[in-house]
């Protein structure tokens, strides 16, 4: 027996700490990206391109004219006022495994509390430079500290699909919108081989997918528009591509209805999100449009939450 | 009393050690230099992993804080222990028959035993109650006793607290945090545990649920949420037991009957152990504002159909005017003298006694009537003469809202600080749960005053707390 509130909580813990790591991996990229770009101007557009993404642009113009490095990062790590900051992921997700603390395990409680202990205590203004690359690197590595405790000690019960179905909601979004953010890129193109700029912008979105290694792996071939989106979007052997977080949806929703019993709407919302990236090609999806592909997959993934809320009697 | 020398629970006056703690302080004697040191960081370390925290209101530095632990347990002989216990029975049982006779015919009243006033116009008196007939007749279930020693064979109940209690968690964790610190000591002494509570408090709520609750009823403990002081005791006790942590909107009430909302829909709830103090708990009945309650709960627990544990309406029980009729009480139900001593308490409404208040206000305590945590209290013997002329004024102003009493010389214990380990005054909280029968852990939290000759030991004004042990035969 478990409280809708307590199930609501365990899916929202999940997502904060894994929007914690993909903030952490969007600044890396864009802080990157804003060292080595040659042109005038083009540092404080990375940085901007990359909170669009984060969808955080907005906020960030409402308080800040300008966009240089350390603003940026303050803004992405530590502002309490941006609702996907770093400082406020980690306290929303920490508040969360307060509130089910009998719902989770020591070990995922020590971790989650161990993390936020730590990352409030840092003054803000001692993260620069070389220290800011290194605390966005604890930032995922506490990540996967938790997700390690969290498959390592909890029962594959209820509580467990709650969190994983949030982790992998969240991450789908992510890539998603990293995709959107340069998805003109991506198009193919008459030309084969990309330019400088093509190059630079692909190896921005497979880093911040932690893709830029494994994508050797599976193509051997060098960066490639087509190879790239195939890679995020298709591949059920990368564990940040589409397809594969939305099987992982899936499963964790149909064994919510193993567990409890009885089918559930969602479980036909997180069909039709599968539907989008299974038994189809790149050529389909671009002759679709890419652009409009990710808005509808986005948009059916936000579904699929909200379907979420409405089974289990989330409030 | 305050000038004589306090009763030290290890040392004679001559330096010898006394009995129960041979062991102990054998120990400590080995102990190679910075090993406690070490003991007190490691602790402190424990805690705040475990995220074994509370709030303080009011506190500017984050909200939460680990309460000091003290590496030196408490220890109190098993004899001692037998002898205290039974006082508390007595008291907890006789506590419980006055409810119920208040609440019912008011014999007590009728007898002319105590005021009816004093009774009738408290506003700890809760009307709502009258008539109502709890499972068991029990309406104090937890009960947490504060009890301070004087002298080796002499005890005093400072407060009954048949409200809410705190602190049981910290008697758990500390114990816990003591059998990680110092396993060795442990295999030399031979300490009954306390890890039954969490099992004794189960069988407690299970023992007094409602007739048609069934073989094994549905839990709830009742929390304001994770912004209560105590929030992380009732999880932590949630947990332990195997029951539901809810909140408010976790709960509805239809038709009568208690639910929680699950993620299979409404499932029903049998017993409540509730943190959430009676004036929020049901906006219907209570405070109309209270957003932390359960609209209709109160009639769903006068028809019978959930238990709350405690009680509401407990308050007239342990309010401190009331307090010093509880001897009073004992003889009128159980015909039997109190074992436990109350601490002579002066009336300030009474003239005479004002007057000789006022005039000895620096040898005396002052609390307020409800106030609680050591907050709206003064000890005069260490406080200064402008505190001394503002609680004189503060009496004459409403000589009905506080008591006043002899300032105990609360006994001391070795205690850790940092000019190596010195005698510290304690208190001490058993705590006890009353179903279908009456459970007392062995031990319980020992508060101490970490400042140097303090006697205020609550965790909100400074105070630590101590791992308990009794010793088995």
């Amino acid at each position: 027996m478990m409280l809708g509130r307590t199930a609501q909580n365990l899916f929202w813990l999940s997502r904060y700490v894994e929007r914690a790591e993909n903030m952490a991996r969007l600044l890396e990229v864009g802080y990157r990206m804003s060292l080595t770009s040659r042109r005038e101007g083009g540092s404080s557009e990375h940085l901007m391109s990359m909170m669009q993404a984060a969808e955080v642009d907005e906020a960030f113009a409402a308080k800040h004219k300008t966009a240089d490095v350390d603003t940026v990062a303050h803004f992405m790590m530590f502002d309490p006022d941006n609702s996907s900051s770093v400082y406020s992921c980690l306290l929303a997700a920490r508040t969360n495994a307060r509130s089910v603390r009998t719902a989770i395990t020591t070990d995922m409680w020590e971790s989650m509390n161990g993390a936020w202990l730590e990352y409030s205590q840092i003054k803000p203004r001692d993260v620069r430079g070389a220290k800011l690359l290194g605390l966005l690197q604890w930032v995922k590595q506490r990540s996967h500290e938790f997700r390690g405790a969290l498959l390592g000690t909890i029962l594959r019960d209820d509580g467990f699909a709650f969190l994983q179905a949030g982790n992998f909601v969240e991450r789908a979004d992510n890539t998603a919108r990293i995709l959107d953010m340069k998805y003109y890129v991506l198009l193919p193109r008459a030309t084969l081989v990309g330019g400088e700029l093509d190059i630079q912008q692909w190896t921005l979105i497979l880093r911040a997918a932690s893709a830029h290694r494994s994508y050797r792996h599976v193509y051997h071939d060098r960066y490639k528009a087509q190879n790239i989106a195939d890679f995020l979007i298709l591949r059920p052997e990368m564990p940040r591509s589409l397809n594969f977080c939305a099987q992982f949806v899936q499963q964790n929703l149909d064994l919510l209805a193993d567990f409890y019993g009885r089918k559930q709407e969602c479980q036909e919302a997180a069909s039709q999100l599968l539907a989008m990236v299974e038994d189809t090609s790149m050529e389909k999806i671009f002759s679709h449009g890419l652009h409009e592909f990710l808005t509808e997959f986005i948009a059916r993934n936000n579904r699929v939450t909200d379907a979420l809320s409405e089974s289990y009697n989330f409030y | 009393m305050a000038e004589t020398a306090p009763f030290d629970e290890m040392y004679n006056a001559d330096g010898s050690v006394r009995e129960p703690y041979r062991a102990l302080n054998a120990w400590l004697e080995e102990q190679p230099d910075k090993a406690l040191t070490l003991m007190q960081s490691d602790a402190e370390a424990i805690f705040r992993k475990l995220g074994i925290t509370f709030a303080v209101y009011g506190s500017e530095e984050g909200t939460e804080k680990v309460i000091p632990f003290d590496v030196i347990p408490r220890i109190i002989a098993a004899q001692e222990w037998r002898k205290l216990s039974k006082g508390i029975e007595q008291r907890v049982k006789a506590l419980n028959a006055f409810l119920y006779d208040i609440y019912h015919r008011q014999e007590i009243l009728k007898a002319g035993r105590i005021p009816e006033k004093l009774i009738l116009q408290n506003a700890a008196f809760a009307p709502e109650m009258m008539g109502l007939e709890p499972a068991k007749g029990v309406y104090a279930h937890i009960i947490g006793v504060d009890i301070v020693r004087v002298g080796p064979d002499e005890y005093y109940v400072l407060e009954d607290n048949l409200r809410t209690p705190s602190g049981v968690s910290y008697m758990l964790e500390d114990r816990e945090a003591m059998m990680q610190l110092a396993p060795d000591l442990f295999h030399r002494c031979k300490v009954a545990p306390v890890e039954t509570y969490p099992e004794n408090l189960r069988r407690t709520l299970e023992s007094v649920a409602p007739a048609g609750a069934g073989q094994s009823p549905n839990i709830a403990v009742l929390t304001p949420g994770i912004y209560n002081s105590a929030y992380f005791e009732h999880s932590f006790l949630a947990d332990q037991m195997g029951a539901q942590l809810c909140e408010g909107p976790d709960l509805f009430v239809d038709g009568g009957k208690v639910y929680m909302r699950t993620t299979t829909g409404p499932e029903r709830v049998d017993v409540i152990y509730r943190r959430i103090d009676d004036d929020y708990l049901d906006p219907l009945t209570f405070r109309p504002d209270s957003m932390l309650g359960v609209p209709g709960l109160f009639n769903a627990y006068r028809a019978g159909n959930v238990t709350l544990v405690n009680a509401p309406g407990t308050g007239i029980a342990d309010d401190k005017a009331v307090y010093t009729y509880v001897p009073e009480i004992v003889e009128f139900y159980l015909g039997e003298k109190a074992l436990l001593s109350n601490v002579p308490t002066y009336n300030c409404t009474d003239e005479e006694q004002r007057n000789w208040v006022l005039a000895n206000i620096a040898d005396l305590v002052v609390k307020e009537v409800h106030g609680s945590g050591g907050y709206g209290m003064m000890v005069g013997p260490t406080s200064t003469k402008a505190m001394h002329a503002e609680f004189r004024r503060k009496i004459e102003a409403r000589p009905d809202n506080y008591i006043v009493q002899p300032t105990l010389a609360l006994s001391t214990c070795p205690t850790y600080v940092n000019a190596g380990v010195a005698p510290r005054h304690v208190d001490l909280r058993p705590y006890v749960l009353v179903g279908d029968r009456v459970r007392i852990t062995p031990g319980g939290l020992t508060r101490v005053a970490l400042k140097k000759g303090s006697l205020v030991v609550n965790s909100s004004q400074g105070g630590g707390t101590k791992d308990t042990w009794v010793l088995e035969d």
